[in-house]
């Protein structure tokens, strides 16, 4: 058996069994951070010496009988999680040498429930990106085909986890930044409800689209971690009283009879590669008994328009704390990316130009989230690619950052709308993995991860990995 | 549209080298170009959406509670001074 390979869920039932031990498990990805990490990138920090102390802990409460739902398993953090006493940098020079004092709610509670944190990953600085190749400390490889971008900003995280480094990893989602990645790496990705999940001591990018979510093998996986995550923190004003429902009691019902929606505005503009694989994923729900019927989001064409006033916006006054007085280093030390979205942000706030953009942007956001509003009544669900392309070359869209915004034409609507989305893995082209995301109404994830996890069961495609692990 | 950046860099504080100017400029007319699209949508009866959570009025109790320590506040800093931030003088 190799651990590399094990879900969670297999995991935790070999560790139960005495099969093998934390230390073990921990060491398995450990090693294969040494092995890969030279040219994959993807991880800007590892601690082995704690993790593998925590792993002797961890088998020491394992044979106490001890049974916390992540007890001994080892994780990842995307660089932007505040960690305490461990370097977090947000993959910027700014940040390059900044140890938070305290830990990010999302860490407190993951650790709670034992899992380990092998390290911190590299992503674009600031998650201003779609490729991984705005990191200031170089770009993450795709380990399917390393002369390819794994997609952003939560690159590294991604990566650790196709590649056998990590069990599951952290990622935000501010435009697509969780979905992406997972598209074109062979994982699942959730992109919870805005506020399910505690922004507290995450590194602030666009405050009212930060959604926090993570990466795993498995659609099971997957939830086994939002029930942990998810709920009210008071560290964190914007998240609800909403209970947070055990998502397995309706994980293995099917999707018969359930209505799964297609925007007709999704399908424009797709590659042809990309339009067949989306209508083999459609056969598939079909056959599962889904019924697949075409909606219509009119509002689709303006989202990158108004995702790209609004989060520019929010992180020109997120990113003005950046002085290096308390702590980091000085303004200079900003990328190109970062220095991009300040400015257009501080333009379009600046006096003249607030109402034609950032109020314009606003009541268009309103029109995004009745499109929305609409949809749902009409279908339970909403199936559509994750990005228009699969996975292009490193370096080519660098240039053209316009370009490399549109990746996100597929993804940026549910941030503006706050409802949550989960990419599942949908096959392969050319050997490069691509993925479909499923979006429902707010609070609906209990039913995005029944149907995901009808679709894996179905596929079956988390069983491929980048190379025998 | 084109984009003052030198202007732009001031209110953000930015420092920003000579040849970056006109980079930036074009990249951020062509975005801005893009961008223009949105005045082709009908807004006129439309309410903005600042916050999608609809959640209002959340407030904690206003009691002092443990906080970082000065030890720890300052632990990141590169200039402190008799426990505190040493910054520059605002008036001469």
């Amino acid at each position: 058996m190799n651990l590399n390979s094990l879900t969670i869920k297999q995991a935790r039932q070999g560790l139960r069994a005495k099969q093998f031990s934390s230390l073990e498990l921990v060491e398995t990805h450990l090693t294969e951070i040494e092995k890969r990490n030279k040219s994959l990138n993807a991880f800007l920090t590892v601690c082995s010496n704690e993790a593998l102390a925590k792993a002797r802990k961890a088998d020491e409460l394992i044979k106490d009988g001890q049974n916390f739902p992540l007890l001994g398993i080892p994780i990842a953090a995307k660089d932007i999680f505040s960690t305490k006493g461990l370097k977090t940098t947000a993959a910027s020079k700014v940040l390059e040498d900044y140890i938070p004092q305290y830990n990010a709610t999302v860490i407190e509670r993951l650790q709670s429930a034992g899992a380990i944190i092998v390290g911190k990953t590299n992503m674009d600085a600031w998650a201003h990106g779609s490729s991984g190749e705005n990191s200031d400390f170089g770009p993450v490889k795709n380990p399917w085909n390393e002369q390819y971008v794994p997609g952003g900003s939560s690159s590294g995280s991604a990566v650790s986890v196709t590649s056998g480094m990590a069990m599951a990893a952290t990622g935000t989602d501010t435009g697509g930044s969780i979905r992406l990645p997972a598209s074109f790496t062979n994982t699942v990705g959730l992109k919870p409800t805005y506020g399910r999940v505690s922004r507290y001591g995450i590194i602030a990018m666009a405050s009212s689209l930060d959604s926090i979510g993570h990466f795993t093998k498995t659609v099971e996986d997957s939830a086994l971690l939002l029930r942990i995550t998810a709920g009210r923190d008071k560290l964190d004003a914007t998240t609800p009283p909403e209970i947070v429902p055990n998502y397995f009691n309706s994980l293995s019902n099917g999707v018969k009879g359930l209505k799964i929606g297609v925007p007709k505005e999704y399908v424009l503009g797709l590659e042809s590669e990309i339009s067949n694989n989306f209508n083999g994923s459609l056969k598939i729900l079909k056959k599962l008994g889904a019924e697949i019927i075409e909606i219509s989001l009119p509002s689709t064409e303006y989202g990158i328009a108004c995702y790209y006033i609004i989060q520019p916006a929010e992180v020109s006054s997120n990113l003005a704390r950046y002085d290096g007085i308390r702590y980091g280093n000085d303004r200079s030390f900003f990328g190109d990316e970062a220095k991009r979205r300040i400015m257009l942000g501080t333009f379009t706030l600046s006096v003249g130009y607030y109402e034609a953009y950032y109020k314009k942007a606003m009541k268009i956001r309103t029109l995004i989230v009745n499109d929305f509003e609409n949809a749902f009544t009409k279908v339970d669900a909403i199936i559509s690619p994750v990005s228009p392309t699969k996975p292009w070359k490193i370096g080519e869209k660098v240039n053209d950052p316009l370009k490399m915004y549109l990746s996100d034409a597929l993804t940026v609507n549910a941030n503006l709308a706050g409802i949550p989305g989960l990419s599942v893995p949908s096959g392969f082209i050319q050997g490069l993995p691509v993925g479909v995301q499923f979006l429902g109404a707010k609070f609906s994830e209990a039913l995005l991860f029944r149907i995901g996890y009808a679709f894996e069961q179905e596929t079956k495609f988390y069983q491929k990995a980048p190379y025998e692990l | 549209m084109k984009i003052d950046v030198l202007h732009i860099a001031k209110l953000a504080n930015l420092p920003l080298r000579k040849e970056e100017i006109k980079k930036y400029e074009e990249q951020l007319s062509s975005i801005l170009e893009y961008i223009e699209k949105l005045k082709r949508a009908k807004t006129d009866d439309v309410l903005e959406t600042s916050q999608v959570t609809n959640l209002e009025n959340i407030t904690k109790n206003d009691a002092t509670t443990p906080s970082l320590s000065q030890d720890e506040a300052l632990a990141n800093t590169k200039s402190q001074r008799n426990g505190l931030f040493k910054v520059k003088a605002i008036f001469e």
